[in-house]
């Protein structure tokens, strides 16, 4: 019995050890701060996180980047919405990429959660539309290398609408006249969710009031201490808002999803949207052209401008290789233009974004966001969106009394939570 | 991997498995699953110990030896057959619950991301800034007795050197080599090749090479190792005091204890790290006494959600089982059929779908079966807790359906007959024979039931992401929110994750639904004499 129990324990080690021995090609390798050795054959390593899109178009530009450094590139695919979350808890672990995509609103958050390091442009950054190194700025660095510069406008239907309307009365009334006349059902189609609204789609209109969000200095970034949210443009643009709900102008059942099918089947002459939808409307054979949407109260309809670009982690295990990707790579012209190609939004590089003006739509898109502001990428902006949405969507439903003390209350709210 | 177990009676079967000898093939298997299990266990262990981590590589070596000694002792059969689960169960629950209840003492989120010693290094990476008009120097990465160095070319030609604690030198230019604009090599220095740059990567972006013997003037640091500017650190910090000082506005910002730089005057850097916070967390609903109501009522929703979802669909499911059982029904494969469809669709595709059909201005039940009504299904307080309640019964009813099916066949026909003999009609049958039987089998289930719909994230999540908002409360807290549905928006969305309060809101969770499932499974003890 003893005998037999021994032989079996033996049996398993000596088993156990010539296996684990079978397995000793993948030997590890110690940790890389202590690295001899761990950097393969060739040239070094480089891990990157991006969306499937910009994956696609990147392929070219990935392997030239492959050849010429001999580097070992790994693209992860990720969902562009997770991509900030995603980094700010895995990258403290030394498990993180080394470049991510990502948009600039979210910068002013990674920063704060001390993830993202600035790059330096150097004397590239004259070479990009100074809107979108404004965007990637926070604090005074620069926090990567802009890609794409997108913003909404007025995309109306040409055969409902021939004409732009030149004021917001105008824009109501033709729009009313279609849906009278028979051959509209909406005079206007603005896709927001019924609880928490959509300042960002709003915002153009929001602005026409003369209602920024916050206060902006001397070189063009925002002042995170002057909220502007309530002061009486804003005001004066809850009250329009109630207005326009209570006419059928805004509707809160209108999701993002219906209008752009709605527009699609030629529903309404104006809709209020960015560039992403074109293609649908392309396939629904609705002739369509867009231009600046009417300001509403006197001040000009400015567009929040969205930037995207390609950022460096502050834990990036390759750092000297992630920033010769970016400076040499993707502030290039080829890597400009095939993210353009593919997701139609306007390059951040100067050369680029003058050629693909050819494009009528990205022209027409330029254009309004020429005058347009970037998102405030603060990191106490997140606060914001979710308060700024509900009163909003309250409004819309004619909830909570009068639009402006349901403004008031809400600007206070976040004004005491910014300081407490 | 039993021995067999030999023919003699019971009174000698204890005695037997231990005697009797396991035959070689099942022998030669319980050593080959062994041996690899053990296997894999040294390579882990071999791995765990070039990293140092000397927790994990004790933990992994002590589960090795238990399943050893269980698997290769004669007798203790319900080891044998629980040691899997139990190490499922201590990786996948156990560790889990003890790792939130770690991190729900301290306080983990937005701001307070890592450890201080990042976080001290990600202020002063972030507030390094390029001196203004300063120009670009085309650098070479080089080696020399003071350690690693740049060899900078300036715009104007002028090539200098210098390494961290040597400033930057001129360089006669008969002992540099240049390479257009560019020094790549000078005497005395080794210049280093792609490949030993690619190796040092740290090293050379850590590298700050001081303009000059003041250093006001700066700094020359590189990031991609072909250019080079100069910076100067805005943040500096003083180990020996832990303060971290801010140089163009002289405020000096120090560690008060609560994982952050911030002054006496309220101050704070936006970077932090994370620290115990100890009970903080747990006491937030007490503290904070419009969450603390707003919380009680999300509890209260949540309990009221899980029976009546429970309830509803049990005695929906149990009504369709006793119909479609009877033989006078006609077509009842096809009523079957129809009925177990929910249960076929995964239920996140369902409340989306749901939720299509339930707007109120397009949606195709105020559309057609309320002739263009506008019911807001979604957005007022009570009808979105009766839609959220009815999307859910639908999809859990034929659950309930399949379960009391079986159950109800299981019931002997003898006993109805019995009943049915002694005058008893088809409630009293009911009501006295097969409703307290089928308790007995489905109990369990009722309860594991109600702690699935407790935490039901994703038909409330889909459908009306927690509801319209409740008022007066700062939180994001809605009308049909439930518990987990509330920690999931305290921990992920919302301007500030916090995701050490979601952490202790997730424990409160856990404790609640423990303690009804252990009281509820100690109660069906009682069913269990019924047999």
């Amino acid at each position: 019995m003893k005998q037999s129990s021994l032989m079996k324990v033996a049996g398993v080690g000596a088993l156990a050890l010539s296996l684990a021995a079978c397995s000793g090609g993948g030997t590890p390798a110690p940790a890389p701060s202590q690295s001899e050795s761990a950097a393969p054959q060739g040239g070094g390593e480089l891990v990157i996180w991006m969306d499937q899109n910009r994956a696609d178009a990147l392929t070219d530009v990935v392997a030239t980047f492959e050849e010429e450094t001999g580097t070992t590139v790994e693209v992860v695919v990720q969902d562009f919405d997770s991509i900030d979350e995603n980094l700010t808890t895995q990258a403290p672990s030394g498990e993180g990429p080394d470049v991510i995509v990502g948009a600039h609103d979210w910068i002013g958050k990674l920063a704060q959660n001390g993830v993202i390091a600035p790059v330096e442009l150097g004397d590239t950054a004259g070479d990009f539309q100074e809107i979108a190194v404004n965007a990637m700025t926070f604090e005074g660095s620069t926090y990567g290398v802009p890609v794409s510069i997108e913003n909404i406008a007025l995309v109306r239907n040409t055969d409902l609408a021939p004409e732009a309307p030149a004021t917001w009365d105008e824009l109501v009334s033709s729009g009313q006249a279609a849906v009278d006349a028979g051959s509209a059902e909406f005079p206007l189609l603005v896709g927001i969710d019924p609880n928490n609204a959509d300042p960002y789609h709003l915002y153009p209109l929001q602005a026409s009031f003369g209602g920024p969000v916050f206060g902006i200095n001397e070189d063009g970034s925002y002042d995170a201490d002057d909220l502007q949210l309530g002061n009486e443009g804003n005001v004066a643009f809850a009250q329009a808002l109630g207005q326009w709900s209570a006419e059928g102008i805004i509707n809160p059942n209108i999701s993002q999803d219906i209008a752009k099918e709605q527009f699609a089947s030629g529903a309404s002459p104006y809709t209020i949207t960015g560039p992403w939808n074109l293609s649908a409307f392309q396939e629904a054979g609705v002739n369509y052209a867009v231009s600046e949407i009417p300001s509403a109260g006197g001040e000009p309809a400015t567009p929040f401008v969205g930037v995207q670009g390609f950022m460096v982690s502050a834990y990036a295990n390759n750092p000297i290789v992630a920033s010769q990707f970016l400076t040499e790579y993707i502030a290039g012209e080829e890597a400009q233009t095939a993210i353009y190609e593919t997701g139609q939004r306007a390059p951040a590089l100067t050369s680029a974004f003058e050629a693909a003006q050819s494009n009528e739509d990205v022209a027409a898109f330029g254009e309004v966001g020429a005058a347009g502001v970037p998102m405030p990428n603060i990191p106490e902006m997140g606060l914001l969106w979710e308060d700024w949405g509900v009163a909003e969507g309250q409004i819309i439903a004619q909830q909570g009394g009068d639009p402006a003390t349901v403004w008031t209350t809400m600007a206070d709210k976040i004004q005491s939570s910014l300081d407490g | 991997m039993t021995t067999t177990v030999s023919k003699d009676s019971t009174a000698t079967r204890k005695r037997s498995i231990s005697t009797a000898p396991p035959s070689m093939k099942v022998l030669a298997v319980k050593i080959l699953f062994l041996a690899i299990v053990d296997a894999v266990a040294v390579f882990a262990m071999s791995m765990l110990f070039f990293r140092g981590d000397w927790l994990v590589l004790g933990i992994v070596a002590v589960t090795t030896l238990l399943v050893n000694i269980v698997y290769l002792s004669p007798g203790l059969l319900p080891g044998k057959y629980l040691t899997p689960g139990l190490i499922f169960l201590a990786v996948f629950q156990v560790f889990v619950v003890v790792y939130s209840l770690y991190i729900a003492f301290t306080n983990y989120g937005d701001g307070h991301n890592s450890t201080k010693e990042d976080a001290i290094s990600a202020i002063v990476l972030q507030n390094t800034q390029r001196v203004e008009g300063s120009p670009t120097y085309r650098v070479q990465l080089v080696e020399g007795p003071g350690g690693l160095g740049l060899l900078a070319t300036s715009p104007e030609g002028e090539v200098l050197v210098g390494t961290q604690q040597e400033p930057l030198q001129p360089l006669d230019p008969g002992a540099v080599t240049l390479d257009g604009d560019r020094a790549v090599a000078a005497e005395g220095w080794t210049s280093l090749q792609q490949q030993d740059v690619l190796q040092r990567q740290q090293e050379v972006a850590a590298l700050q090479v001081p303009l000059s013997d003041d250093l006001a003037d700066g700094f020359l640091r590189t990031m991609d190792a072909r250019n080079a500017f100069v910076f100067q650190s805005v943040f500096v910090y003083d180990e020996a005091a832990g303060t971290m000082t801010d140089t163009t506005t002289d405020t000096v910002y120090a560690d008060l204890g609560n994982g952050q730089f911030e002054t006496e005057g309220g101050e704070v850097l936006g970077t932090g790290w994370q620290i115990v916070v100890g009970p903080e967390n747990f006491l937030y609903p007490f503290e904070n006494p419009r969450f603390g109501g707003a919380l009680l009522g999300v509890a209260a929703w949540t309990f009221a959600f899980a029976i009546l979802s429970v309830g509803l669909s049990f005695f929906l499911g149990l009504f369709l089982a006793l119909t479609l059982n009877d033989p006078r029904m006609r077509s009842r494969k096809v009523y079957r059929v129809l009925s177990i469809l929910p249960y076929a669709f995964p239920s996140f595709l369902s409340a989306l779908v749901w939720l299509g059909l339930l707007n109120t201005e397009f949606g195709f039940v105020n559309e057609v079966l309320f002739g263009s009504a506008n019911i807001p299904w979604l957005t007022d307080p009570w009808l979105a807790k009766f839609s959220v309640l009815l999307v859910n019964v639908w999809l859990g009813f034929p659950y309930m359906f399949l379960v009391c099916m079986g159950a109800l066949q299981s019931i002997p026909e003898e006993l109805t007959e019995a009943a049915t003999v002694d005058g008893a009609n088809g409630w009293q049958v009911f009501r006295g024979i097969k409703f307290p039987l089928l308790l007995v089998s489905t109990a369990p289930l009722l309860i594991s039931s109600f702690a699935f719909n407790f935490n039901n994230f994703n038909t409330t999540y889909m459908l009306t992401r927690g509801g319209p908002r409740m008022e007066g409360v700062t939180e994001n807290v809605g009308h049909t929110d439930l518990l987990i549905t509330l920690v999931y928006k305290t921990a992920f969305e919302g301007g500030n994750r916090d995701y050490g309060l979601a952490a202790a809101l997730s424990i409160l969770i856990f404790i609640v639904v423990a303690a009804v499932s252990a009281i509820s499974f100690r109660q069906t003890r009682a069913l269990e004499d019924l047999h």
